[in-house]
């Protein structure tokens, strides 16, 4: 399976997180719960593309794109 | 067990944002609290005072909330404090209750066994038990109990449900003998996790693969934890109720009309609802006024209290009714969960002025009054975003320039021209309100350059599920904040406007002094219409001859080039109390037999020449006054406001320096192109 950053998913695509590329960012994205192995959905993408809304570890969780765009993913199909 | 000197328990309440701290801190301690300061921080404490009743004992408990976190390597200024006050000896902080939402165990579990490593005695609280039930969560409370080593209590903070268990863990809480991360095993520099913790804040930030390790080492125990102790049904998913109103919320086109028309209604209740109960205040001091005038002896305290403290707690009051509006519906729209959805759909608009989508209540409140709209900052949690939203609001067009405005407008065009279809006074004063709005997105997108904080712009944030809104958080947030305004701004308003009232009704000089005897014989005759005109008179020479009157004369030679005299000088000086001032003064000046209404004072202004016999209040000294006004701090209660929400006077002088600068260099502009 290809990795791809969590920015380029769509709108009820569902992935597992595999890494981030940013450390600042993901001390912070893994004190919220989004841990390498954990699958998450796209719940929402704002109307003019960014922030995104993911359901992760029993909630609803909001980013911006370039925030998202640190975390490499993988598609569950 | 008991707080050696004064027998209170001291107990704090810590979790993850959203996880009910406030509400669980309301149950308890009700209307007993207060808002406090913590050194050098832009952050409130939140302290309050309960008893606990058990087996016919009664227990005094002190009760601080702490600002929400998600771990104990703080990431924001309210993470920092709520990390510091917990580790802080002075606080004496006897039992830390770890309050946790319990429908998304995991993330919350995560500070709950940082604290539980710290070796202090601990309560955990599982809240909003009701809903996790609801969704098919089960816990294990006995077993999660036992392998944490402290007390595990299940609350719905709503409905008050578990109350009593939580009073007698809270007087039993111990200290866990479970460690879940071994710091000393990792790293040998520490012996305990307390000293680790505290290095990381206090000196040296760990590096972020530390950081990590230490939170990837425990959630891979919290898995465990749960898959041991928590059933969750097999597919969890978003509430459908959250995401049928957040399709409406947050769609591209219904979203922002949503928002719109909140907004819309925001502005009417601030801007037209609250002119009734402000009317309403505004009698019942005037009415205090008149009796207390009457039974207190003539003389200078009469005058003090009357015009002095009187008006000026009428002042401070008159700000009630905007404040309790505006944050009823920031209570709702928080309680509700919708100001996250605004925020939503509303960063990517703002995010390039510096702002936050949560700037918008502030920014669109700020049209009716900047004052309430400062304090509504505070739910932007960005510390960056929240000062640059602080500092442009007083750029925004406020309802208390319109009299100012409609007043200098009339004076320009005194009859309706129109310009094609456009009738000019209306075009004029659009213009000024869009100069307003596009000052203040100008001023915010330099600010975003220049403001630096250590903290980074995140937006990783919750969206909490929708839920219904509870009134004794909402009536409590109202509550809290019409009394930190009256207690802390109030002393500033109420200080500086007795300044200003003494200085306009006194003078040392001669002719002052017999401008008063003068006028105390006339009052004390039979008040013909002449004599009414000659007190009018005097009042107005007196004026003159007053504090202000001299200080509008020396600040004549720097006000000059803007086109502005020392009656003006005079104005601007009054109306620094508030803009609208500047209506009455300039009413006194001119001796417009009518004081309330523009109409009178705008033919004097009309029939007012200078030097050459010209028109004196010709365009360009309207245009460079208008410019002023719409630049100019000119408003001591916003200053009040920004000194008690940024917690420092440099904001303050800061705002106040560059709204003046501004307004100055605006003014003498439009000044010399026009004359
Ligand atoms: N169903 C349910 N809702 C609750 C409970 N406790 C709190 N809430 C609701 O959860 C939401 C968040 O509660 P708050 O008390 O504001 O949470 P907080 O932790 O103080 O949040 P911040 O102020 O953002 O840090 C509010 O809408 C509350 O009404 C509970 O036990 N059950």
């Amino acid at each position: 399976m290809k990795t791809l950053s969590l920015a380029k998913l769509k709108k009820g695509q569902k992935a597992v997180i595999k890494s981030f590329t940013n450390k600042t960012l993901s001390s912070k994205l893994i004190e919220m719960g989004c841990l390498p192995g954990e699958t998450f959905v796209i719940t929402k993408i704002a109307p003019l593309g960014s922030p995104i809304a993911i359901f992760i570890a029993g909630y609803e969780l909001s980013l911006r794109k370039d925030e998202a765009d640190s975390v490499l993913i993988e598609l569950i199909l | 067990m008991l707080d050696k000197k004064n027998n209170h328990l001291k107990i704090a309440l810590l979790g993850n944002p959203n996880s009910g701290k406030s509400s669980l801190f309301n149950s308890l301690t009700g209307l007993k609290q207060k808002t406090g300061n913590y050194a050098g921080v832009t952050v409130d404490r939140l302290e309050g005072e309960t008893t606990f009743f058990i087996n016919n004992e009664s227990h005094p408990i002190k009760v601080i909330d702490l600002p929400g976190a998600y771990s104990l390597f703080p990431k924001s200024s309210d993470e920092e404090i709520a990390c510091k006050t917990l580790l802080d000896k002075k606080e004496e902080i006897d039992v830390v209750v770890i309050v946790l939402d319990a429908t998304s165990l995991k993330r919350n579990l995560l500070l709950a066994t940082q604290i539980i490593d710290l070796k202090i005695k601990t309560v955990l609280v599982l809240n909003m038990i009701d809903e996790a039930n609801s969704q098919g969560i089960i816990i294990d409370i006995l077993g999660l109990q036992n392998t944490l080593g402290i007390d595990v209590v299940c609350l719905n903070s709503r409905k008050q449900e578990g109350f009593d268990n939580l009073k007698k863990a809270i007087l039993n809480a111990r200290i866990s003998s479970s460690v879940f991360y071994n710091i000393s095993t990792f790293n040998t520099e520490f012996i305990s996790y307390k000293e680790f913790i505290s290095s990381h804040i206090y000196s040296k930030k760990t590096e972020s693969d530390i950081e990590n390790s230490d939170k990837l080492y425990r959630f891979n125990i919290i898995n465990y934890l749960i898959a041991k102790f928590v059933k969750t049904p097999a597919q969890l998913s978003l509430k459908a109720i959250t995401s049928k109103i957040d399709a409406v919320t947050t769609h591209r086109v219904y979203g922002y009309l949503i928002l719109i028309f909140i907004l819309f209604l925001v502005f009417q209740f601030i801007f037209f609802i609250s002119e009734t109960p402000m009317n309403w205040i505004e009698s019942v001091f005037l009415g205090l006024g008149d009796i207390i005038s009457t039974q207190l002896p003539k003389g200078a305290l009469n005058d003090l209290v009357v015009h002095g403290i009187i008006a000026g707690i009428s002042g401070v009051v008159m700000f009630v009714p905007q404040i309790a509006f505006l944050f009823l519906f920031i209570g709702l729209l928080e309680d509700t969960g919708y100001m996250a959805r605004a925020s939503f759909i509303m960063d990517r608009v703002m995010r390039p002025f510096g702002l936050n989508g949560k700037s918008v209540i502030p920014l669109i409140s700020g049209t009716a009054c900047a004052v309430p709209s400062i304090m509504a900052t505070r739910s932007i949690s960005n510390i960056k975003e929240r000062l640059i939203t602080i500092f442009i609001l007083p750029l925004i067009s406020c309802s208390a320039r319109l009299p100012v405005y409609t007043l200098l407008i009339a004076v320009m065009y005194p009859k309706s021209t129109f310009l094609g279809f456009f009738n000019s006074q209306g075009l004029v004063l659009l213009f000024l309100y869009l100069l307003g709005f596009v000052a203040t997105l100008l001023t915010a997108f330099v600010l975003k350059r220049i403001v630096k904080t250590s903290e980074s712009s995140f937006f990783i944030m919750e969206l909490p599920v929708y839920r219904w809104p509870q009134g004794k958080n909402i009536g409590i947030l109202v509550y809290s904040k019409v009394i930190i305004f009256i207690k802390e701004a109030g002393k500033i308003i109420l200080a500086i406007s007795i300044i200003l009232w003494f200085l306009s009704s006194h003078g040392i000089n001669k002719e002052y002094q017999e401008l008063e005897i003068k006028q105390q014989k006339l009052s004390s005759s039979y008040p013909t219409l002449a004599i009414k005109k000659e007190i009018k008179q005097i009042e107005t020479q007196k004026l003159e001859q007053s504090f202000i009157g001299h200080l509008g004369h020396f600040i004549e030679p720097v006000i000059r080039p803007l086109g502005f005299d020392w009656k003006i000088g005079i104005s601007l000086i009054t109306s620094f109390a508030a803009r609208e001032v500047f209506v009455g003064t300039m009413a006194t000046i001119y001796q417009s037999e009518d004081s309330e209404k523009s109409e009178g004072i705008k033919q004097k202004l009309l029939n007012e020449k200078d030097e050459t016999g010209k028109p004196k209040y010709n365009s360009a000294v309207c245009w460079s006054l208008l410019l002023f006004y719409a630049f100019a701090m000119q408003c001591m209660s916003t200053m009040a406001v920004v000194k008690r929400e940024t917690k420092s006077w440099k904001w303050v002088f800061a705002q106040l320096l560059f709204m003046s600068v501004l307004a100055y260099v605006s003014a003498f502009g439009a000044y010399q192109i026009l004359s």
